[in-house]
């Protein structure tokens, strides 16, 4: 014993696991998450870029694309978000119901069931009414090469080029396309993640108030493409 | 508290062991170290492949015009009657640089040696996601075959350069290519997911599965820096995507991000090529130099000189390298003050860069220098690396750019960094840890002799290039005797042909080595080099699950050779306990962190 004493002595003791005291998972989804903030810095940076160095005028906001009805959608996602929180603060408590009665209240106490069920519903329904937006702005004229020839939105341009950018369209089209285009790959992505967990994990009810590390990552990446949808929607609808 | 709640799922990536089928095994495997040997022998084929079209560059500028020995194979687009036609031409060097950067160097380190070392060298039973590992690798190979199936269009492979400038790029008008160029803008974005999949692993890795008593600064220095690639890689490569992106794009679906005429900026795809293009050099060098540090303290069985400065030297490197991305730019018509801020964060890249090279020397100075193979190639990566180095720094001032820009100069730094630094690296580090890989060594005397002979012939082919492109021959002209002031040096292009064909010939020793060693190489001991590191606590080759159950205990730095605490050896093994020696405390013990 004694010499043990001395030895210690001799040494600083070394931590045996000097980890991030991170969970893999959750890191590895930190580190991806900071690739793709990279991916949309490029395309974002490259709006920027482009739309300063126009020598034309910009589209006035509101113009050609459906701010009303973006807006509407951007709540619709900002909901899911929500409800990915309620669905993490649910399995946090242990709660692997759908909807329980809870004596004394009119509503009901949400599960994960229910709230994850919500966030798909609201993250679907985001990228349904993208679908819809996009369908019709084609129809309009609007493309990714600019306002097609002899179409509604090329008659309007011709009418008044400020107000529409007559100068900008080709531009106008292409990071509008490009950029919600890629947000919109990154919901759909989500959006199928979430339904095989639920069907994988959620509905056999794998996950536990001691195990809901898929409900965390997935959550991580969830906020961040609604973060970069705020982004998204100030800079390409709002100004 | 959620740290403690999900612990149990950091021991979700231990392997379970039940005997597996051949396909499991070696093709759809998630074991780091089968993927790691999947990487090597792909990017070997397109090391291969890189070094043919490089052969028929090489012939064409030294006899420009006469048929190609051979050359009667290649349909009558590319070479009528074994002629290089200039729109051939012009295919060979741009998929020369793009297989070489993309699908041979960068796979080659990063690819097998991140794969098969970070788990070894740090204790831990495999990566921290097997199953995106694996994915990783197929999805390189995917788009290995995408960008190599240019060549078999009815047009042919891209044309622009591998840098793909815009507009020849975006526009088929321009560069008389339809498909083929959508193609290596699809490879690219494929090759980045591959990328970027790999790369989270290695850093979740790196942080979170090192073995008890290996801290942050005990890890050897081919780990950190294939840790800070990794970094390198998750922030660089997706800039490339987006790019990539754009540009398939204006390609395919009629955008203009690149299109002049609808207010679009080629300067822009430059910029976001470099701002990618820049930190890649970076994850071209690091792995190298990293391996380089370990298998020199070894040759010369003295701790490496300076590992802090080392450490910080990379991370040095690495950050520098995100804000000099312009000097690939001086000559597009950048404002000059712009022109001088990437000139001196340029040149100030020399001092860690520097730090490095006098550690090598101060490590070799006056140790027990061991010439092995490995060693050999490892001192030939420092003097070739000074060399690419130092005209690095000719380059990074702009009066200086000025005259050699786009000149035969520049292909010569670029093959003295990426030939004479990374591949010498890699010849160090595949003989190093082949019986590792294989469970035999390759040939001693064989491998002097290719390295002897691919030093000479290295040398031959790349060294002239400085000359002539200081008498002003151009980067990628089709055929230099057609103009005046260049037909005085044209015999020196005809010594440059001749020496590479020499260097690939000799590279056939190698083939030849490594092939043949796999059958009939000698049984390697345990530890062939009396080296510290983790791995070669295992048995050569290591099993599935590495130590797993088990976790080394790691006691001390890597470095510790000739060490005065082992009387018996002359160096102390990473896990080796010695009596004055504890054990890791447990992490509940030493407080948060």
């Amino acid at each position: 014993m004694a010499t043990t004493a001395t030895i210690d002595a001799m040494r600083p003791p070394v931590p045996a696991e000097p980890g991030s005291g991170v969970y893999s998972k959750k890191l590895g989804m930190w580190v991806f998450l900071a690739s793709d903030v990279m991916f949309f810095t490029a395309l974002i940076g490259s709006y920027i870029v482009l739309r300063f160095g126009m020598t034309d005028t910009w589209a006035k906001p509101g113009a050609v694309l459906n701010v009303p009805l973006t807006g509407i959608n951007t709540f619709l996602l900002i909901c899911s978000s929500v409800a990915m929180v309620k669905a993490y603060a649910a399995i946090a408590d242990g709660k692997k119901y759908f909807l329980r009665k809870v004596p004394g209240q009119t509503l009901q106490d949400g599960g994960l069931k229910f709230w994850l069920l919500i966030t798909i519903l609201c993250g679907a329904a985001f990228v349904g009414v993208q679908v819809v937006e996009y369908i019709k702005l084609v129809g309009h004229g609007f493309t990714p090469s600019g306002y097609r020839e002899g179409s509604l939105l090329a008659e309007h341009a011709l009418a008044d080029p400020i107000r529409y950018g007559a100068g900008v369209g080709g531009m106008y089209g292409s990071t509008f396309f490009t950029m919600t285009g890629f947000h919109g790959f990154h919901v759909t992505c989500g959006v199928i993640s979430m339904l095989y967990l639920y069907f994988t994990k959620v509905l056999p009810e794998k996950y536990s108030a001691q195990d809901y590390a898929g409900i965390e990552v997935i959550g991580l990446y969830w906020h961040f493409v609604d973060l970069v949808w705020i982004i998204l929607f100030t800079i390409v609808y709002l100004v | 508290m959620t740290s403690v709640a999900h612990a149990k799922h950091d021991a979700h990536g231990d392997a379970h062991h039940a005997p597996m089928s051949f396909w499991q095994k070696y093709i759809f495997s998630t074991d780091h170290k089968i993927i790691g040997i999947q990487f090597l022998f792909v990017s070997l084929f397109f090391l291969l492949v890189g070094g043919l079209l490089a052969m028929q560059i090489r012939w064409q500028l030294g006899f420009p015009g006469q048929p190609m020995p051979g050359g009667g194979i290649l349909p009558e687009t590319m070479a009528p009657g074994g002629v290089i036609l200039p729109e051939y031409y012009i295919q060979l060097v741009t998929m020369h640089g793009t297989f070489m950067v993309f699908f041979a160097i960068m796979p080659l380190l990063v690819g097998v040696y991140a794969n098969f070392l970070i788990p070894l060298k740090l204790g831990a039973h495999d990566m921290a996601f097997p199953r995106i590992n694996m994915w990783s690798f197929w999805l390189a190979l995917l788009a290995g075959l995408i960008m190599l199936s240019g060549f078999f269009m009815p047009d042919g492979a891209p044309r622009c350069g591998w840098t793909m400038y815009v507009p020849c790029s975006a526009r088929p008008d321009l560069s008389g290519v339809t498909t083929a160029q959508k193609l290596w803008s699809i490879s690219i974005v494929v090759l980045g997911l591959s990328s970027v999949m790999g790369s989270v692993n290695y850093i979740t890795t790196v942080i979170n599965h090192r073995a008890p008593g290996m801290t942050w600064f005990r890890m050897p220095l081919s780990v950190w820096a294939l840790f800070i690639t990794a970094i390198l890689g998750v922030l660089a490569l997706p800039v490339l995507q987006g790019a990539a992106i754009m540009l398939l794009f204006d390609q395919s679906i009629g955008t203009h991000f690149f299109d002049p005429g609808a207010g679009g900026q080629p300067l822009l795809w430059q910029h976001l090529f470099w701002f990618f293009g820049h930190p890649e050099v970076y994850i071209l060098i690091l792995p190298a130099m990293g391996m380089v540090s370990d298998i020199i303290a070894n040759g010369s069985r003295k701790p490496i000189f300076g590992y802090h400065s080392m450490v910080f030297a990379i991370i040095g490197i690495a950050f520098l390298g995100w804000i000099v991305w312009g000097h690939h730019m001086f000559m597009s018509g950048m404002n000059p003050t712009l022109g001088s801020t990437f000139m001196v964060s340029t040149l100030l890249i020399a001092v860690p860069s520097a730090v490095k090279v006098f550690n090598w020397l101060g490590t070799m100075w006056r140790g027990q220098l061991h010439f092995h193979v490995p060693m050999l190639n490892a001192i030939g990566f420092v003097s070739m690396f000074t060399i690419g180095g130092l005209s690095g720094i000719f380059m990074a001032a702009t009066p200086v750019d000025i005259p050699i820009h786009d000149t035969q100069f520049i292909v010569a730094h670029i093959h003295y960094v990426l030939f004479g630094g990374s591949l010498f690296a890699l010849f160090a580090a595949i003989t190093f840890w082949y019986p590792k890989m294989f469970g035999r060594m390759m040939n001693e005397p064989l491998g002097k002799v290719h390295f002897w002979l691919t030093l000479i012939t290295y040398n031959m082919t790349f060294f002239p290039m400085h000359i002539i492109g200081m008498g002003g021959q151009m980067r990628r002209i089709y055929d230099p005797t057609i103009y005046d002031f260049l037909k005085p040096q044209q015999y020196l292009n005809v010594f440059i042909s001749y020496s590479a064909f020499a260097l690939f010939a000799v590279q056939f020793l190698f083939a030849f080595n490594f092939l043949w060693s796999l059958k009939f190489g000698k049984k390697a001991p345990l530890n062939p080099w009396n080296d510290n590191g983790l791995e070669w606590s295992l048995p050569n080759p290591a099993p599935h699950g590495n130590w797993a159950p088990a976790t080394p205990n790691v006691y001390r730095g890597p470095y510790e050779y000739s060490s005065p605490e082992a009387t018996d050896t002359d160096f102390l093994p990473q896990t080796r306990k010695l009596p004055t020696d504890r054990d890791p405390v447990p992490a509940t013990l030493s407080g948060g962190h």
